[in-house]
């Protein structure tokens, strides 16, 4: 825990926090994104807008595993659970994320569907040992940060010939997400402004800094990546504010203590074997984009939950007040949406914003909306 | 007891013997049941008569008839054993528990088993066995109480509701509606042992801490506070939703908001790191032995001090004040200095806890 606090202190904290003021150019404003729900977490959980100037805004990105989770996918977890009557293992994450029908993992749960939240893949593995009359299924969800644990669990199933597991794989890439973001047309037409990035944690340990070398050739924005404890995140603000002030878009890292430049190979050997590239995905908010998701390599057809059931993937618009779609493009705040608040809560939630505690949505009505006066 | 000898021959084979469905029949299996076990754990002179109910003596407090206040709490904890308790020992604690918040003095207590087809007996006579010890040490005797079964896969283990009967003493009112901005909140101990360490024992969360349940019986440290004569609002024990929920209760009933301090709140070292590594936020953690205290700001320090003089309360702590805010929100002072809420737990991080 002492690694942990030292990236908590109070002290150290307004330091940062006067030498953002410091460096600001009062007549200017500054808008970064913090790209993963992590950042999010952190920026509400430890009140860090209150230690940011009012020229500064955060503005919250789509990299929340479950935020871009497009309905037609939570459904095929569903179908599982409930027609074909698998064990269906999950990140608790999904379980409340709301799908077609009404219904959502924790709703299909209480109409008898076998639904098992898990921490680790290996969970999973381990549920399928003990249920060999079962078919088991983990419902791979999250960035390139979840994606080496399921590879993993493939490559152990396979090696034990463990027939009763299979991998439901909607796995997504970041670099594409964050190229969407920046080729938009809001962006585009300067509708809204985003003057660079707080860049993934956990999902750079894996794949390194490099691959955001485009965004600042390219796009000429930015990219700090930062760790997801309280400091880092204002270090990297304060990284962000220097390079806008002296016109310079670099790639810079802060989470120097876990990202390596060219990552993880180890990680990213484990992926390229189990893994290849969908020629397109359908992310919430951002749309189908290409070469954006991992699919099951054909060698390990057998644990691909796809093809071993025969899934179809069905698309399903969101639900028409619900404006998550604008909220993980940055476009809009969450508490713009006309049903935030009222009828979309993290009780009942409308869009997939408000479930998990990384979403933008959930994360202001949970720890922000003091500064709002939503009742 | 008559002289007739029981209609069972041999005893009950409290070492590798398990629950039957006969158990819960109304045959003589049951009779057995609550002879050998129960009744062996529990005796006491109310217990002993055998009938359908307690024959109680209307409680006098000062030579009038005093207040009675009565209170129940299920129990389906799983596991049914777990660092620092058991469901039996924390079926007598929760029910104790929410007659010390009122103030009331425990007096008696009646228990209803629902126990599982295939349960060990074993288990079941040291389940029992542990309440037994729980009742006596708060002299609150078992007067009465029910076993039922139900078939194997229709439960899980046992299932235990307790109910209780506490005296109040004349002119004492706590409650949930009486928190005044400019009060004061204290907590009596460290937050979040009893959910973590209830998540240690889970089967799919293979780690292991050394983190004892906080189960323990508040009305021996709610008594000690309220014989100090301070001007105390509201007394609440933080079970499931943890602290945070049970703030917001309050907050919700009173019409006020809250202002917390993170730096303030007690919280165990390795606690802390569990609700890391897991995700979770020790606010949000289920405690079974701990007090909620909101009392006067001019009355906090002797609080804490009466807190802290009792063997429960030696972590005790101010924790933040009551506030004006129609909003009724509790927020939270973050170590780094920015402000945040702390709002009702989502959904159910912990399912079963207690």
């Amino acid at each position: 825990m002492k690694y942990i606090d030292e990236f908590r202190d109070g002290a150290v904290a307004r330091t940062l926090s006067a030498k953002i003021a410091a460096q600001l150019q009062p007549a200017r404003h500054y808008s970064f994104m913090e790209f993963c729900g992590g950042h999010t977490h952190a920026i509400s959980r430890y009140g860090l807008s209150d230690l940011l100037p009012s020229n500064l805004r955060m503005v919250h990105g789509p990299g929340c595993p479950v935020c871009v989770l497009p309905i037609g996918r939570i459904d095929m977890a569903i179908g599982l659970a409930l027609d074909h009557g698998v064990i269906l293992c999950t990140y608790a994450d999904t379980l409340r994320v709301p799908a077609s029908g009404g219904l959502s993992l924790m709703k299909a749960r209480a109409r008898g569907g076998d639904v098992r939240m898990v921490y680790a893949t290996q969970d999973a593995l381990h549920i399928a040992r003990s249920n060999p009359g079962r078919e088991v299924v983990f419902f791979a969800i999250g960035f390139e940060t979840t994606t080496p644990a399921t590879a993993l669990a493939v490559l152990t199933a396979q090696r034990e010939g463990l027939t009763n597991f299979s991998v439901l794989c909607c796995h997504v890439l970041t670099p594409p997400a964050m190229q969407q973001i920046l080729a938009s047309p809001e962006l585009q037409s300067g509708g809204v402004q985003i003057d660079g990035f707080v860049g993934p944690a956990h999902v750079s340990t894996v794949i390194g800094s490099e691959p955001y070398q485009v965004f600042a050739r390219q796009f000429h924005k930015p990219v700090v990546i930062a760790g997801f404890e309280p400091l880092d995140v204002l270090q990297a603000v304060w990284m962000l504010v220097r390079q806008v002030n002296d016109g310079r878009a670099e790639v810079e890292n802060e989470f120097s203590r876990a990202v390596e430049p060219q990552g993880n190979h180890k990680a990213q050997a484990c992926m390229a074997e189990v893994f290849a590239l969908r020629d397109s995905f359908e992310w919430r908010g951002l749309g189908v984009l290409a070469h954006s998701a991992l699919k099951i390599r054909e060698t390990y057809a057998a644990l691909d939950a796809e093809r071993r059931f025969q899934l179809e993937y069905q698309p399903v618009p969101d639900h028409k007040a619900c404006e998550c779609a604008a909220v993980l493009r940055g476009v809009r705040r969450p508490q713009d949406c006309a049903i935030f608040g009222n009828v979309c809560t993290p009780d009942n939630p409308v869009g997939s914003c408000m479930v998990s505690s990384e979403g933008a949505c959930a994360a202001h009505y949970s720890y922000g909306r003091h500064q709002e006066g939503v009742a | 007891m008559s002289g007739i000898k029981p209609g069972y021959a041999r005893a009950l084979d409290l070492k590798h013997g398990q629950v039957d469905l006969t158990h819960g029949a109304g045959a003589r299996a049951m009779v057995q049941l609550i002879a050998q076990l129960f009744a062996r754990h529990l005796a006491n002179d109310y217990l002993g008569q055998g009938n359908d109910g307690a024959v109680l003596p209307a409680p006098m407090l000062n030579g009038q008839p005093a207040r009675l206040v009565m209170a129940t709490d299920g129990h389906v904890v799983s596991p049914l054993f777990f660092p620092g308790g058991d469901i039996g020992s924390l079926s007598v604690h929760g029910t104790i528990n929410d007659l010390a918040v009122m103030g009331a003095t425990p007096l008696y207590l009646a228990a209803g088993f629902i126990l599982e087809e295939g349960l060990p007996l074993a288990d079941l006579d040291r389940i029992v066995q542990s309440m037994a010890q729980a009742a006596r040490l708060a002299r609150m005797p078992v007067v009465t109480g029910d076993t039922k079964v139900v078939e194997r896969g229709k439960g899980d283990g046992v299932f235990i509701t307790t109910t209780g009967v506490g005296v109040l003493p004349d002119g004492l009112e706590l409650g949930g509606a009486r928190a005044r901005p400019g009060d004061v909140v204290l907590v009596s101990g460290t937050l979040g042992d009893h959910g973590v360490a209830i998540m240690s024992q889970r089967d799919n969360l293979s780690f292991s801490a050394p983190i004892l349940s906080d189960s323990a019986a508040l009305h021996g440290l709610v008594a000690q506070l309220l014989a100090s004569g301070l001007d105390i609002r509201c007394l609440r024990d933080p079970t499931r939703g943890g602290l945070a929920a049970t703030l917001n209760e309050i907050a919700n009933q009173s019409g006020v908001g809250m202002m917390l301090q993170e730096r303030a709140m007690p919280i165990k070292p390795v606690v802390a790191a569990a609700c890391e590594f897991l995700g979770l936020d020790p606010l949000f953690v289920a405690n079974e032995g701990k007090l909620v205290v909101i009392c006067a700001a001019a009355d906090a320090a002797l609080a804490l001090a009466a807190l802290r003089s009792h063997p429960l309360g030696v972590d005790a702590a101010v924790i933040g004040e009551v506030r004006q805010d129609t909003r009724c929100f509790v927020q939270l002072t973050t170590a780094l200095g920015g402000r945040r809420m702390v709002d009702w737990l989502t959904g159910d991080a912990l399912p079963r806890i207690c």
